[in-house]
């Protein structure tokens, strides 16, 4: 009879690694995606174009390879990250490129009358996105935000491929230790699944936070 | 003599191969209350959007309180403007549009505080005490907390008269304030409108289908078609007596719709 309760132990750590590593993501991504998602709507062509390039490049190439690079060969560049800084990295450019369209889709999506508003009311290009134009856009990001990080955390499981001990990892592990294949995997399913559910009661939470006072305006 | 305010001076607008405004020259003297009537296409909102800085012009030179708007003296000769200048020409003048465009995010009061604190730097407090005066002027006072989706379209509309009047411009432009208003609702917006022009100076350039209220409105009533001005004058000529054809055969069709002239 094998004795599950170290086993399991061992998988938690592990899920407690591929929490981390979906968190920081995200917050990176966040951040990706705006950044870029306001470059694309720039009226200067040079950030459209740096914004363009970096949405394409890492939304065309596989987040393999990205981490790869990552963590393989920027030490060729001098710069060595730690197993979790090249995952956050690479999570967080990736996902990020993805977010990156769905803010400015948002940003497009509030129409010319409100831009017109804001000239007529002679506000500058940045206080009518910082107060008109994102508050409006924030409740359309957010399903789609939701979507993403979900996408993210599974995406997490493939840091176990540069020795960060996640949860897959983990359950890879404790599957050559004890032989057992149903027992570690289930538990990871499970253990995956309820960290989805939470990401989205999350994101439900958020997004009645958010649209509150704009009922009836808007779908 | 006063000096103009507003002095256009032959813009020409194309909308790619169509022409909307071909060489149009216009003055307008400080405190006038002018109202553009024709039909739709006829050029009369782009003048208003124009003047807005909505809309770039593709030739001619507009002048606004001796100013030049699309333009900055560089060197000794007129280049066009660049977006500071036009902010700052934008202090000048307000705009109401067809469809209120108010901030569905923000409350009535935030709506009408929203733009005097940010762009002239007034502190809330007395930003906030400017904007009840101005809403109760409008007859809604009791309204700055409502968001605006709780509002009908006339208070709609009163409120973004209002948030317009916060900035204190010295020209006000109304495009089809009340086309987007069920018929009971217009005469709500129409005596802010009245009680706005007996009360204060500004100069108020409207446009409108409402003929009875141009009437009685306007000092001068403009008559656009194609671009062009047709024909001008007091509201009881163009009313009452027009001679150009054009303008007899819009005023017909305007009362056959059922129009109160």
């Amino acid at each position: 009879m094998i004795d599950w309760s170290g086993y399991i132990g061992l998988i938690l750590q592990g899920a407690w690694v591929t929490v981390e590593l979906t968190l920081m993501g995200s917050a990176l991504a966040v951040v990706v995606a705006f950044a870029a998602g306001l470059g694309r709507v720039s009226r200067f062509m040079a950030v459209r174009a740096l914004a363009t390039s970096y949405i394409e490049f890492f939304r065309g190439t596989s987040i393999f390879v990205q981490l790869f690079w990552v963590y393989f060969v920027l030490p060729f560049a001098g710069i060595t990250l730690t197993p979790l800084q090249a995952g956050v990295l690479a999570l967080g450019l990736n996902v990020g490129a993805y977010g990156a369209e769905v803010v400015r889709g948002a940003v497009k999506a509030i129409g010319r009358e409100q831009r017109e508003a804001c000239i007529a009311l002679n506000l500058t290009r940045f206080q009518a996105m910082r107060h008109i134009i994102l508050p409006q856009a924030l409740p359309l990001m957010l399903p789609t935000f939701g979507n993403n990080a979900i996408e993210l955390l599974k995406g997490t499981a493939v840091v176990s491929l540069i020795s960060l001990t996640d949860m897959t990892f983990q359950a890879q592990v404790v599957r050559a230790q004890t032989g057992s294949t149903l027992i570690p995997f289930a538990t990871i399913l499970v253990l995956y699944f309820v960290m989805a559910w939470l990401i989205s009661l999350g994101m439900r939470w958020l997004e009645r936070r958010v649209t509150r006072g704009l009922d009836g305006v808007r779908a | 003599m006063a000096e103009p305010i507003i002095r256009i001076d032959n813009i020409v607008k194309k909308f790619g191969p169509l022409t909307v405004l071909d060489g149009l020259s216009m003055e307008v003297m400080p405190g006038e209350k002018l109202a553009l009537i024709g039909p739709s296409g006829s050029g009369k909102t782009t003048i208003l959007r124009i003047l807005m800085t909505l809309e770039t012009i593709s030739g001619g030179f507009i002048q606004i309180d001796g100013e030049q708007l699309y333009h900055v003296k560089k060197a000794g000769s007129l280049v066009p403007a660049d977006e500071r200048h036009l902010h700052k020409m934008r202090e000048k003048i307000g705009m109401v549009f067809q469809h209120f465009n108010l901030f569905p995010h923000k409350c009535v009061l935030d709506n009408v505080t929203l733009a005097p604190m940010l762009t002239k730097g007034i502190a809330r407090s007395a930003a906030e005490k400017r904007a009840m005066e101005l809403l109760d002027m409008v007859g809604l006072a009791d309204k700055a907390k409502s968001m605006p989706a709780q509002l009908s379209g006339g208070q709609k509309q009163r409120v973004a008269i209002a948030r317009a009047l916060a900035l204190s411009p010295k020209i006000m432009l109304f495009d089809e304030v009340t086309s987007a208003l069920d018929p009971e609702l217009v005469e709500e917006v129409l005596n802010v409108m009245r009680k706005l022009a007996a009360e204060t100076d500004m100069t108020m350039l409207l446009v409108t289908h409402e003929m009875g209220f141009a009437h009685d409105f306007a000092d001068r009533v403009l008559f656009f078609d194609r671009g062009k001005i047709v024909e001008e004058g007091k509201p009881d000529h163009i009313f009452r007596n027009p001679t150009q054809e054009r303008t007899q055969t819009f005023l017909r069709k305007i009362i056959a719709a059922g129009h109160r002239v």
